[in-house]
Protein backbone atom coordinates (compact mmCIF):
# COMPACT_ATOMS: atom_id res chain seq x y z
CA UNK A 1 0.00 0.00 0.00
CA UNK A 2 1.02 3.63 -0.47
CA UNK A 3 1.35 6.29 2.23
CA UNK A 4 -1.60 8.54 3.09
CA UNK A 5 -0.85 11.95 1.52
CA UNK A 6 -2.33 13.61 4.62
CA UNK A 7 0.69 12.56 6.67
CA UNK A 8 3.44 13.14 4.13
CA UNK A 9 5.23 16.52 4.20
CA UNK A 10 6.39 16.22 0.59
CA UNK A 11 9.22 18.58 -0.36
CA UNK A 12 12.76 19.54 0.55
CA UNK A 13 13.36 20.49 4.16
CA UNK A 14 16.25 21.54 6.34
CA UNK A 15 15.65 19.69 9.57
CA UNK A 16 17.35 17.68 12.28
CA UNK A 17 17.29 13.92 12.64
CA UNK A 18 14.75 13.94 15.46
CA UNK A 19 12.25 15.91 13.39
CA UNK A 20 12.97 13.76 10.34
CA UNK A 21 12.27 10.63 12.39
CA UNK A 22 8.93 12.13 13.44
CA UNK A 23 8.04 12.88 9.82
CA UNK A 24 9.09 9.35 8.82
CA UNK A 25 6.83 7.86 11.47
CA UNK A 26 3.85 9.95 10.36
CA UNK A 27 4.50 9.07 6.71
CA UNK A 28 4.73 5.39 7.71
CA UNK A 29 1.21 5.60 9.09
CA UNK A 30 2.08 5.75 12.78
CA UNK A 31 -0.89 7.29 14.58
CA UNK A 32 -0.10 6.65 18.22
CA UNK A 33 2.85 7.71 20.32
CA UNK A 34 3.14 7.19 24.05
CA UNK A 35 6.30 8.55 25.56
CA UNK A 36 8.07 10.37 28.33
CA UNK A 37 10.37 13.27 27.40
CA UNK A 38 14.10 12.69 27.60
CA UNK A 39 17.06 14.45 26.01
CA UNK A 40 18.14 14.02 23.23
CA UNK A 41 14.96 12.41 21.90
CA UNK A 42 12.35 14.94 23.03
CA UNK A 43 12.16 16.74 19.68
CA UNK A 44 10.73 13.61 18.06
CA UNK A 45 7.79 13.62 20.46
CA UNK A 46 7.47 17.41 20.28
CA UNK A 47 7.03 17.39 16.53
CA UNK A 48 4.66 14.43 16.65
CA UNK A 49 2.59 16.17 19.35
CA UNK A 50 2.13 19.13 17.01
CA UNK A 51 1.56 17.10 13.84
CA UNK A 52 -0.66 14.26 15.10
CA UNK A 53 -3.86 16.28 15.65
CA UNK A 54 -3.75 17.24 11.95
CA UNK A 55 -3.57 13.62 10.79
CA UNK A 56 -5.87 11.97 13.30
CA UNK A 57 -3.14 10.57 15.51
CA UNK A 58 -2.87 10.50 19.28
CA UNK A 59 0.12 11.56 21.34
CA UNK A 60 0.08 10.88 25.05
CA UNK A 61 2.72 11.87 27.55
CA UNK A 62 2.79 9.00 30.01
CA UNK A 63 3.90 8.97 33.64
CA UNK A 64 7.08 7.09 32.78
CA UNK A 65 8.75 4.81 30.27
CA UNK A 66 7.33 1.55 31.66
CA UNK A 67 3.83 2.84 31.04
CA UNK A 68 4.84 4.32 27.66
CA UNK A 69 5.94 0.98 26.29
CA UNK A 70 2.92 -0.80 27.79
CA UNK A 71 0.61 1.73 26.14
CA UNK A 72 2.31 1.18 22.78
CA UNK A 73 1.74 -2.58 23.02
CA UNK A 74 -1.90 -2.04 23.96
CA UNK A 75 -2.49 0.54 21.24
CA UNK A 76 -1.03 -1.76 18.60
CA UNK A 77 -3.59 -4.43 19.48
CA UNK A 78 -6.36 -1.94 18.72
CA UNK A 79 -5.11 -1.87 15.14
CA UNK A 80 -2.97 1.27 14.95
CA UNK A 81 0.71 1.58 14.17
CA UNK A 82 2.36 2.79 17.35
CA UNK A 83 5.74 3.90 18.58
CA UNK A 84 7.59 5.26 21.55
CA UNK A 85 10.65 7.49 21.71
CA UNK A 86 13.33 7.60 24.37
CA UNK A 87 17.01 7.64 25.22
CA UNK A 88 19.24 5.34 27.32
CA UNK A 89 17.74 5.65 30.82
CA UNK A 90 14.21 5.40 29.40
CA UNK A 91 15.25 2.53 27.15
CA UNK A 92 16.34 0.61 30.24
CA UNK A 93 12.94 1.18 31.85
CA UNK A 94 11.17 -0.01 28.71
CA UNK A 95 12.94 -3.35 28.62
CA UNK A 96 10.30 -5.35 30.47
CA UNK A 97 7.56 -4.33 28.08
CA UNK A 98 9.77 -4.64 25.02
CA UNK A 99 10.00 -8.29 26.08
CA UNK A 100 6.20 -8.32 26.33
CA UNK A 101 5.95 -6.91 22.80
CA UNK A 102 8.35 -9.59 21.54
CA UNK A 103 6.46 -12.35 23.36
CA UNK A 104 3.04 -11.15 22.13
CA UNK A 105 4.48 -10.62 18.61
CA UNK A 106 3.35 -7.02 18.65
CA UNK A 107 4.59 -4.89 15.74
CA UNK A 108 5.80 -1.50 17.00
CA UNK A 109 8.77 0.82 16.82
CA UNK A 110 10.96 1.93 19.72
CA UNK A 111 13.16 4.93 18.93
CA UNK A 112 16.28 5.27 21.06
CA UNK A 113 18.28 8.45 20.45
CA UNK A 114 21.41 7.18 22.16
CA UNK A 115 23.38 9.33 24.61
CA UNK A 116 26.37 8.53 26.78
CA UNK A 117 25.83 6.12 29.68
CA UNK A 118 25.71 4.11 31.87
CA UNK A 119 22.89 5.52 33.99
CA UNK A 120 22.19 9.23 33.46
CA UNK A 121 25.57 9.60 31.74
CA UNK A 122 25.79 12.34 29.11
CA UNK A 123 22.26 13.65 28.44
CA UNK A 124 23.30 15.98 25.62
CA UNK A 125 26.10 14.03 23.97
CA UNK A 126 26.31 11.12 21.59
CA UNK A 127 27.06 7.44 22.13
CA UNK A 128 26.30 4.10 20.49
CA UNK A 129 26.54 2.04 23.63
CA UNK A 130 22.99 0.62 23.72
CA UNK A 131 23.47 -1.70 20.75
CA UNK A 132 23.68 -4.91 22.78
CA UNK A 133 20.85 -3.78 25.04
CA UNK A 134 18.72 -3.25 21.95
CA UNK A 135 19.26 -6.87 21.02
CA UNK A 136 18.75 -8.67 24.30
CA UNK A 137 18.02 -6.08 26.99
CA UNK A 138 14.87 -7.83 28.14
CA UNK A 139 15.02 -11.23 29.83
CA UNK A 140 14.47 -14.52 28.07
CA UNK A 141 15.17 -15.65 24.52
CA UNK A 142 13.87 -13.54 21.69
CA UNK A 143 15.08 -11.70 18.62
CA UNK A 144 14.27 -8.20 17.45
CA UNK A 145 15.23 -6.05 14.48
CA UNK A 146 17.36 -2.91 14.93
CA UNK A 147 18.28 -0.18 12.46
CA UNK A 148 20.87 2.58 12.64
CA UNK A 149 20.50 5.76 10.54
CA UNK A 150 23.51 7.97 9.78
CA UNK A 151 21.82 11.19 8.61
CA UNK A 152 18.58 13.15 9.02
CA UNK A 153 17.56 11.85 5.57
CA UNK A 154 17.93 8.29 6.82
CA UNK A 155 16.06 9.16 10.00
CA UNK A 156 13.13 9.80 7.68
CA UNK A 157 13.65 6.93 5.23
CA UNK A 158 14.55 4.24 7.73
CA UNK A 159 11.78 5.07 10.20
CA UNK A 160 9.45 4.01 7.41
CA UNK A 161 11.53 0.86 6.89
CA UNK A 162 11.33 0.21 10.64
CA UNK A 163 7.53 0.30 10.61
CA UNK A 164 7.44 -1.91 7.52
CA UNK A 165 9.74 -4.49 9.09
CA UNK A 166 7.71 -4.41 12.32
CA UNK A 167 4.54 -5.27 10.40
CA UNK A 168 6.19 -7.87 8.19
CA UNK A 169 7.75 -9.77 11.09
CA UNK A 170 5.33 -8.91 13.90
CA UNK A 171 8.19 -7.77 16.05
CA UNK A 172 9.23 -4.67 17.98
CA UNK A 173 11.82 -2.80 15.91
CA UNK A 174 14.52 -0.76 17.66
CA UNK A 175 15.40 2.46 15.85
CA UNK A 176 18.89 3.19 17.13
CA UNK A 177 19.69 6.82 16.45
CA UNK A 178 22.33 8.76 18.38
CA UNK A 179 22.48 12.31 19.73
CA UNK A 180 24.68 13.51 16.89
CA UNK A 181 22.37 12.32 14.12
CA UNK A 182 19.30 13.33 16.13
CA UNK A 183 20.40 16.93 16.67
CA UNK A 184 22.16 17.42 13.34
CA UNK A 185 20.34 19.44 10.67
CA UNK A 186 20.70 18.61 6.99
CA UNK A 187 18.61 18.58 3.85
CA UNK A 188 15.80 16.03 4.01
CA UNK A 189 13.87 15.20 0.85
CA UNK A 190 10.42 13.83 1.54
CA UNK A 191 8.94 12.16 -1.53
CA UNK A 192 5.35 12.21 -2.69
CA UNK A 193 3.00 9.90 -0.80
CA UNK A 194 2.56 7.61 -3.80
CA UNK A 195 6.32 7.00 -3.86
CA UNK A 196 6.30 5.66 -0.29
CA UNK A 197 5.45 1.97 -0.03
CA UNK A 198 4.09 0.75 3.28
CA UNK A 199 3.59 -2.74 4.62
CA UNK A 200 -0.01 -2.99 5.71
CA UNK A 201 -0.88 -5.03 8.77
CA UNK A 202 -2.46 -8.38 7.89
CA UNK A 203 -5.85 -8.63 9.55
CA UNK A 204 -7.78 -11.89 9.88
CA UNK A 205 -11.00 -12.07 7.90
CA UNK A 206 -12.30 -15.63 8.45
CA UNK A 207 -14.74 -17.13 10.94
CA UNK A 208 -14.39 -15.76 14.44
CA UNK A 209 -14.36 -19.19 16.03
CA UNK A 210 -11.40 -20.33 13.94
CA UNK A 211 -9.08 -17.42 14.67
CA UNK A 212 -5.71 -18.00 16.27
CA UNK A 213 -3.43 -15.03 16.94
CA UNK A 214 -0.24 -17.06 16.48
CA UNK A 215 1.27 -19.52 14.07
CA UNK A 216 4.39 -21.15 15.49
CA UNK A 217 6.37 -22.11 12.43
CA UNK A 218 9.47 -19.96 12.75
CA UNK A 219 8.81 -18.90 9.20
CA UNK A 220 8.03 -15.79 7.25
CA UNK A 221 4.33 -16.58 7.12
CA UNK A 222 2.94 -15.24 10.37
CA UNK A 223 -0.60 -15.29 11.74
CA UNK A 224 -2.74 -12.26 10.87
CA UNK A 225 -3.86 -10.01 13.73
CA UNK A 226 -7.28 -8.76 14.83
CA UNK A 227 -8.33 -5.52 16.49
CA UNK A 228 -9.47 -5.32 20.07
CA UNK A 229 -13.12 -4.35 20.01
CA UNK A 230 -13.95 -6.20 16.81
CA UNK A 231 -15.56 -9.02 18.74
CA UNK A 232 -12.85 -11.66 18.68
CA UNK A 233 -12.51 -13.51 21.95
CA UNK A 234 -8.79 -13.78 22.06
CA UNK A 235 -6.17 -13.85 24.72
CA UNK A 236 -2.65 -12.50 24.44
CA UNK A 237 -0.20 -12.76 27.27
CA UNK A 238 3.40 -12.53 28.37
CA UNK A 239 3.14 -16.08 29.69
CA UNK A 240 4.29 -18.95 27.52
CA UNK A 241 1.31 -19.65 25.29
CA UNK A 242 -0.08 -21.82 22.51
CA UNK A 243 -1.23 -20.63 19.09
CA UNK A 244 -4.58 -19.59 20.55
CA UNK A 245 -2.67 -17.28 22.89
CA UNK A 246 -3.62 -19.24 26.01
CA UNK A 247 -1.01 -19.82 28.71
CA UNK A 248 0.42 -23.30 28.84
CA UNK A 249 3.16 -23.70 31.36
CA UNK A 250 5.18 -26.64 30.16
CA UNK A 251 8.48 -27.33 28.44
CA UNK A 252 6.92 -28.47 25.19
CA UNK A 253 4.91 -25.27 24.67
CA UNK A 254 7.89 -23.19 25.76
CA UNK A 255 9.95 -24.85 23.03
CA UNK A 256 7.36 -24.19 20.32
CA UNK A 257 6.74 -20.63 21.47
CA UNK A 258 10.33 -19.52 21.96
CA UNK A 259 11.84 -21.32 18.97
CA UNK A 260 9.26 -19.52 16.88
CA UNK A 261 10.07 -16.06 18.30
CA UNK A 262 13.75 -16.60 17.65
CA UNK A 263 13.62 -18.51 14.38
CA UNK A 264 11.26 -16.18 12.55
CA UNK A 265 14.11 -13.68 12.66
CA UNK A 266 17.17 -15.98 12.61
CA UNK A 267 15.92 -18.14 9.73
CA UNK A 268 15.13 -15.03 7.72
CA UNK A 269 18.12 -12.95 8.70
CA UNK A 270 19.45 -12.77 5.16
CA UNK A 271 16.14 -11.30 3.99
CA UNK A 272 16.05 -8.74 6.79
CA UNK A 273 19.71 -7.68 6.80
CA UNK A 274 20.46 -4.40 5.10
CA UNK A 275 23.97 -3.09 4.57
CA UNK A 276 25.89 -0.95 2.14
CA UNK A 277 29.28 -1.87 0.71
CA UNK A 278 31.88 0.33 -0.91
CA UNK A 279 34.97 -0.99 -2.69
CA UNK A 280 35.15 -4.29 -0.81
CA UNK A 281 35.88 -6.41 -3.93
CA UNK A 282 39.66 -6.19 -3.67
CA UNK A 283 39.90 -4.84 -0.14
CA UNK A 284 42.51 -6.09 2.29
CA UNK A 285 40.92 -4.18 5.13
CA UNK A 286 37.19 -3.65 5.54
CA UNK A 287 35.90 -1.01 7.93
CA UNK A 288 32.58 -2.02 9.46
CA UNK A 289 30.55 0.74 11.06
CA UNK A 290 27.06 2.15 11.55
CA UNK A 291 25.24 5.35 12.47
CA UNK A 292 27.26 8.54 12.82
CA UNK A 293 30.50 6.54 13.19
CA UNK A 294 30.11 5.30 9.62
CA UNK A 295 30.43 8.85 8.28
CA UNK A 296 33.51 9.62 10.29
CA UNK A 297 34.90 6.21 9.27
CA UNK A 298 34.35 6.99 5.60
CA UNK A 299 36.50 10.09 6.00
CA UNK A 300 39.30 7.86 7.29
CA UNK A 301 38.69 5.33 4.52
CA UNK A 302 39.01 8.03 1.86
CA UNK A 303 42.29 9.17 3.38
CA UNK A 304 43.57 5.58 3.53
CA UNK A 305 42.73 5.09 -0.15
CA UNK A 306 44.62 8.26 -1.00
CA UNK A 307 47.54 6.73 0.85
CA UNK A 308 47.29 3.73 -1.49
CA UNK A 309 45.69 1.21 0.86
CA UNK A 310 43.08 -1.28 -0.33
CA UNK A 311 40.26 -0.44 2.05
CA UNK A 312 36.60 -1.26 1.74
CA UNK A 313 33.67 -0.13 3.81
CA UNK A 314 30.65 -2.06 5.02
CA UNK A 315 27.96 0.04 6.67
CA UNK A 316 25.34 -1.74 8.73
CA UNK A 317 21.89 -0.24 8.18
CA UNK A 318 20.04 -3.09 9.84
CA UNK A 319 22.33 -3.97 12.74
CA UNK A 320 20.18 -6.79 14.20
CA UNK A 321 19.93 -9.38 12.78
CA UNK A 322 23.63 -9.21 12.03
CA UNK A 323 24.85 -10.11 8.50
CA UNK A 324 26.74 -13.18 9.69
CA UNK A 325 27.05 -14.87 6.29
CA UNK A 326 28.55 -11.80 4.66
CA UNK A 327 31.10 -11.31 7.42
CA UNK A 328 32.07 -15.01 7.22
CA UNK A 329 32.60 -14.64 3.46
CA UNK A 330 34.64 -11.46 3.80
CA UNK A 331 36.76 -12.99 6.56
CA UNK A 332 38.17 -15.41 3.98
CA UNK A 333 39.20 -12.51 1.76
CA UNK A 334 40.46 -9.73 4.00
CA UNK A 335 43.35 -9.41 6.41
CA UNK A 336 41.45 -7.32 8.92
CA UNK A 337 38.19 -5.78 9.93
CA UNK A 338 38.31 -2.37 11.58
CA UNK A 339 35.27 -1.55 13.70
CA UNK A 340 34.86 2.04 14.95
CA UNK A 341 31.91 2.45 17.28
CA UNK A 342 31.05 4.88 20.07
CA UNK A 343 31.24 2.26 22.79
CA UNK A 344 33.98 0.08 24.18
CA UNK A 345 33.27 -2.90 21.95
CA UNK A 346 29.80 -4.26 21.09
CA UNK A 347 29.31 -4.85 17.37
CA UNK A 348 33.05 -5.57 17.10
CA UNK A 349 32.40 -8.70 19.18
CA UNK A 350 29.93 -9.91 16.56
CA UNK A 351 32.42 -9.19 13.80
CA UNK A 352 35.15 -11.03 15.68
CA UNK A 353 32.88 -14.01 16.37
CA UNK A 354 31.93 -14.35 12.73
CA UNK A 355 35.46 -13.75 11.49
CA UNK A 356 36.27 -16.81 13.61
CA UNK A 357 40.00 -16.26 13.54
CA UNK A 358 40.21 -16.05 9.74
CA UNK A 359 40.69 -12.31 9.80
CA UNK A 360 41.84 -9.97 12.51
CA UNK A 361 39.25 -7.68 14.15
CA UNK A 362 40.46 -4.29 15.35
CA UNK A 363 38.09 -2.32 17.54
CA UNK A 364 38.36 1.47 17.47
CA UNK A 365 36.53 2.31 20.70
CA UNK A 366 35.17 5.63 21.86
CA UNK A 367 33.55 6.08 25.29
CA UNK A 368 31.03 8.67 24.06
CA UNK A 369 30.53 12.42 24.23
CA UNK A 370 31.96 13.06 20.76
CA UNK A 371 32.61 11.20 17.53
CA UNK A 372 35.91 9.54 16.61
CA UNK A 373 38.92 11.44 15.43
CA UNK A 374 39.23 10.13 11.85
CA UNK A 375 43.00 9.81 12.47
CA UNK A 376 42.37 7.13 15.09
CA UNK A 377 40.42 5.10 12.53
CA UNK A 378 43.11 5.70 9.91
CA UNK A 379 45.73 4.41 12.33
CA UNK A 380 43.71 1.23 12.87
CA UNK A 381 43.30 0.78 9.10
CA UNK A 382 47.08 1.02 8.66
CA UNK A 383 47.59 -1.44 11.50
CA UNK A 384 45.10 -3.78 9.83
CA UNK A 385 46.81 -3.54 6.45
CA UNK A 386 50.31 -4.16 7.82
CA UNK B 1 33.98 25.70 4.69
CA UNK B 2 33.61 25.43 8.47
CA UNK B 3 31.55 28.20 10.01
CA UNK B 4 30.83 28.90 13.66
CA UNK B 5 28.07 31.27 14.74
CA UNK B 6 28.36 32.41 18.34
CA UNK B 7 26.70 34.78 20.75
CA UNK B 8 24.50 34.43 23.80
CA UNK B 9 21.31 32.41 24.16
CA UNK B 10 18.30 34.35 22.84
CA UNK B 11 20.09 36.23 20.04
CA UNK B 12 19.00 33.72 17.42
CA UNK B 13 22.44 32.18 16.97
CA UNK B 14 21.16 28.65 16.30
CA UNK B 15 18.52 30.14 14.00
CA UNK B 16 21.29 31.87 12.05
CA UNK B 17 22.90 28.50 11.45
CA UNK B 18 19.56 27.08 10.33
CA UNK B 19 19.01 29.97 7.91
CA UNK B 20 22.43 29.77 6.27
CA UNK B 21 22.38 25.95 6.27
CA UNK B 22 18.96 25.90 4.64
CA UNK B 23 20.01 28.52 2.07
CA UNK B 24 23.11 26.52 1.16
CA UNK B 25 21.55 23.08 0.95
CA UNK B 26 18.11 23.87 -0.46
CA UNK B 27 18.82 26.79 -2.78
CA UNK B 28 22.56 26.86 -3.54
CA UNK B 29 23.07 23.18 -4.35
CA UNK B 30 25.61 22.70 -1.55
CA UNK B 31 25.78 20.24 1.34
CA UNK B 32 25.34 21.81 4.76
CA UNK B 33 25.43 20.10 8.14
CA UNK B 34 24.50 22.03 11.27
CA UNK B 35 25.29 20.97 14.80
CA UNK B 36 24.73 23.00 17.92
CA UNK B 37 26.07 23.10 21.42
CA UNK B 38 23.70 21.99 24.16
CA UNK B 39 24.02 22.23 27.91
CA UNK B 40 24.38 25.19 30.25
CA UNK B 41 25.60 27.42 27.40
CA UNK B 42 22.22 27.08 25.72
CA UNK B 43 20.63 28.97 28.60
CA UNK B 44 21.92 32.54 28.52
CA UNK B 45 25.69 32.50 28.32
CA UNK B 46 27.87 31.79 25.28
CA UNK B 47 26.20 29.55 22.73
CA UNK B 48 27.25 28.42 19.30
CA UNK B 49 26.12 26.67 16.16
CA UNK B 50 28.56 24.96 13.82
CA UNK B 51 27.85 24.73 10.12
CA UNK B 52 29.91 22.72 7.65
CA UNK B 53 29.25 23.76 4.04
CA UNK B 54 30.77 21.75 1.22
CA UNK B 55 30.32 20.84 -2.43
CA UNK B 56 30.44 17.13 -1.54
CA UNK B 57 28.51 15.35 1.23
CA UNK B 58 29.70 16.26 4.72
CA UNK B 59 31.17 13.27 6.54
CA UNK B 60 32.62 14.71 9.76
CA UNK B 61 29.85 16.79 11.34
CA UNK B 62 31.73 18.83 13.92
CA UNK B 63 34.07 21.80 13.65
CA UNK B 64 37.44 22.03 15.35
CA UNK B 65 39.02 25.04 13.60
CA UNK B 66 36.39 27.21 11.89
CA UNK B 67 37.32 29.18 8.77
CA UNK B 68 34.67 31.74 9.57
CA UNK B 69 33.66 32.83 13.07
CA UNK B 70 30.69 35.07 13.77
CA UNK B 71 30.70 36.49 17.30
CA UNK B 72 27.79 38.50 18.60
CA UNK B 73 28.84 38.74 22.25
CA UNK B 74 31.99 39.44 24.22
CA UNK B 75 31.86 36.10 26.01
CA UNK B 76 31.45 34.19 22.75
CA UNK B 77 34.30 36.13 21.16
CA UNK B 78 36.60 35.38 24.08
CA UNK B 79 35.58 31.74 24.16
CA UNK B 80 35.88 30.96 20.45
CA UNK B 81 38.22 33.46 18.75
CA UNK B 82 41.33 31.37 19.43
CA UNK B 83 39.78 28.47 17.53
CA UNK B 84 39.60 30.41 14.27
CA UNK B 85 41.94 29.05 11.61
CA UNK B 86 44.87 31.27 10.59
CA UNK B 87 43.80 33.19 7.50
CA UNK B 88 40.19 32.85 8.58
CA UNK B 89 37.47 35.47 8.76
CA UNK B 90 36.08 36.95 11.95
CA UNK B 91 32.77 38.82 11.91
CA UNK B 92 31.76 40.70 15.05
CA UNK B 93 29.04 42.94 16.33
CA UNK B 94 30.90 46.24 16.61
CA UNK B 95 29.14 47.37 19.79
CA UNK B 96 29.00 44.09 21.66
CA UNK B 97 32.54 42.86 21.11
CA UNK B 98 35.63 44.77 22.27
CA UNK B 99 38.89 43.29 21.06
CA UNK B 100 41.82 44.04 23.35
CA UNK B 101 44.43 42.30 21.25
CA UNK B 102 42.88 41.43 17.90
CA UNK B 103 44.51 38.54 16.03
CA UNK B 104 46.62 39.75 13.15
CA UNK B 105 46.48 36.47 11.22
CA UNK B 106 42.77 36.68 10.40
CA UNK B 107 40.55 39.13 8.50
CA UNK B 108 38.26 41.01 10.84
CA UNK B 109 35.03 42.71 9.80
CA UNK B 110 32.62 44.42 12.14
CA UNK B 111 29.11 45.76 11.87
CA UNK B 112 26.82 47.35 14.48
CA UNK B 113 24.18 44.67 13.87
CA UNK B 114 22.37 45.16 17.16
CA UNK B 115 22.35 48.97 16.81
CA UNK B 116 20.95 48.69 13.27
CA UNK B 117 18.26 46.31 14.55
CA UNK B 118 17.40 48.72 17.36
CA UNK B 119 17.11 51.53 14.81
CA UNK B 120 14.60 49.33 13.02
CA UNK B 121 12.61 49.05 16.23
CA UNK B 122 13.62 45.68 17.65
CA UNK B 123 16.95 44.19 18.58
CA UNK B 124 15.55 40.75 17.73
CA UNK B 125 16.45 41.50 14.10
CA UNK B 126 20.13 41.69 14.98
CA UNK B 127 20.93 38.14 13.92
CA UNK B 128 19.35 38.69 10.50
CA UNK B 129 21.30 41.95 10.08
CA UNK B 130 24.38 39.90 10.86
CA UNK B 131 23.31 37.25 8.32
CA UNK B 132 23.12 39.98 5.69
CA UNK B 133 26.59 41.20 6.65
CA UNK B 134 27.86 37.60 6.68
CA UNK B 135 26.44 36.95 3.22
CA UNK B 136 28.02 40.08 1.74
CA UNK B 137 31.45 39.48 3.27
CA UNK B 138 31.84 35.71 2.94
CA UNK B 139 29.79 34.94 -0.19
CA UNK B 140 29.26 31.39 1.10
CA UNK B 141 25.61 31.62 0.01
CA UNK B 142 23.73 33.90 -2.36
CA UNK B 143 21.65 36.71 -0.82
CA UNK B 144 18.49 35.62 -2.64
CA UNK B 145 18.93 32.11 -1.20
CA UNK B 146 19.09 33.44 2.34
CA UNK B 147 15.94 35.49 1.81
CA UNK B 148 14.16 32.41 0.52
CA UNK B 149 15.43 30.41 3.49
CA UNK B 150 13.84 32.86 5.95
CA UNK B 151 10.42 31.59 4.98
CA UNK B 152 9.30 28.97 7.46
CA UNK B 153 12.02 29.84 9.96
CA UNK B 154 10.60 33.18 11.06
CA UNK B 155 6.95 34.19 11.51
CA UNK B 156 5.41 35.40 8.22
CA UNK B 157 4.17 38.63 9.80
CA UNK B 158 7.76 39.69 10.50
CA UNK B 159 9.02 38.69 7.05
CA UNK B 160 9.12 42.18 5.58
CA UNK B 161 11.08 43.57 8.54
CA UNK B 162 13.50 40.65 8.41
CA UNK B 163 14.12 41.11 4.69
CA UNK B 164 14.83 44.77 5.44
CA UNK B 165 17.17 43.76 8.28
CA UNK B 166 18.97 41.39 5.94
CA UNK B 167 19.33 44.03 3.25
CA UNK B 168 20.70 46.59 5.71
CA UNK B 169 23.31 44.12 6.92
CA UNK B 170 24.10 43.10 3.36
CA UNK B 171 24.52 46.68 2.14
CA UNK B 172 26.67 47.49 5.15
CA UNK B 173 28.85 44.53 4.22
CA UNK B 174 29.23 45.69 0.62
CA UNK B 175 30.27 49.14 1.82
CA UNK B 176 32.81 47.69 4.21
CA UNK B 177 34.24 45.61 1.39
CA UNK B 178 34.55 48.68 -0.83
CA UNK B 179 36.30 50.62 1.90
CA UNK B 180 38.54 47.76 2.87
CA UNK B 181 42.20 48.25 2.17
CA UNK B 182 43.77 46.74 -0.92
CA UNK B 183 45.17 43.73 0.89
CA UNK B 184 41.82 42.57 2.18
CA UNK B 185 40.08 43.38 -1.09
CA UNK B 186 42.58 41.27 -2.99
CA UNK B 187 42.13 38.40 -0.56
CA UNK B 188 38.35 38.53 -0.91
CA UNK B 189 38.67 38.52 -4.69
CA UNK B 190 40.85 35.47 -4.50
CA UNK B 191 38.25 33.69 -2.38
CA UNK B 192 35.53 34.57 -4.87
CA UNK B 193 37.48 32.95 -7.66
Amino acid sequence: MKADPLGVATGSHYMDGDHACAEGAIAAGCRYLAGYPITPSTEVAERIAVRFPKVGGMFIQMEDELASMAAVVGATWTGVKAMTVTSGPGFSLMMENIGLAAMMETPCVVVNVQRGGPSTGLPTLAAQADMMQARWGSHGDYEIIALSPNSPQECFDLTITAFNLAEQWRVPVMFMMDECVGHMSEKVDIPAADEITLTARKFYKGKKANYKPYKFNGQAKLAPMVKAGDGYRIHVTGLTHDERGYPLIDAETQARNVYHLVNKIRNNAEKICLFEEDQVADAEVVVISYGISSRVALKAVEQAREDGLKVGMLRLIVVWPFPEQRIKQLAKQVKSFVVPEINLGQISLEVERNAAGQAQTILVPHPGGWVHDPDDILKAIKEGAA
Amino acid sequence: MDIKFSGFGGQGIIKSGMIIGKAASLYDNLHATLTQSFGPEARGSACSAALVVDESPVLYPYIVTPHILVSMSQEAYEKFSDELAPGGTLLIDADLVQMEAPRNDVSIFSTPATRIAEEMGNRLFSNVVMMGFFTAITKVVRPESVKKALSGLIPERFMEKNIEAFDRGYDYGLEVLEQADDGIAAETDAREK
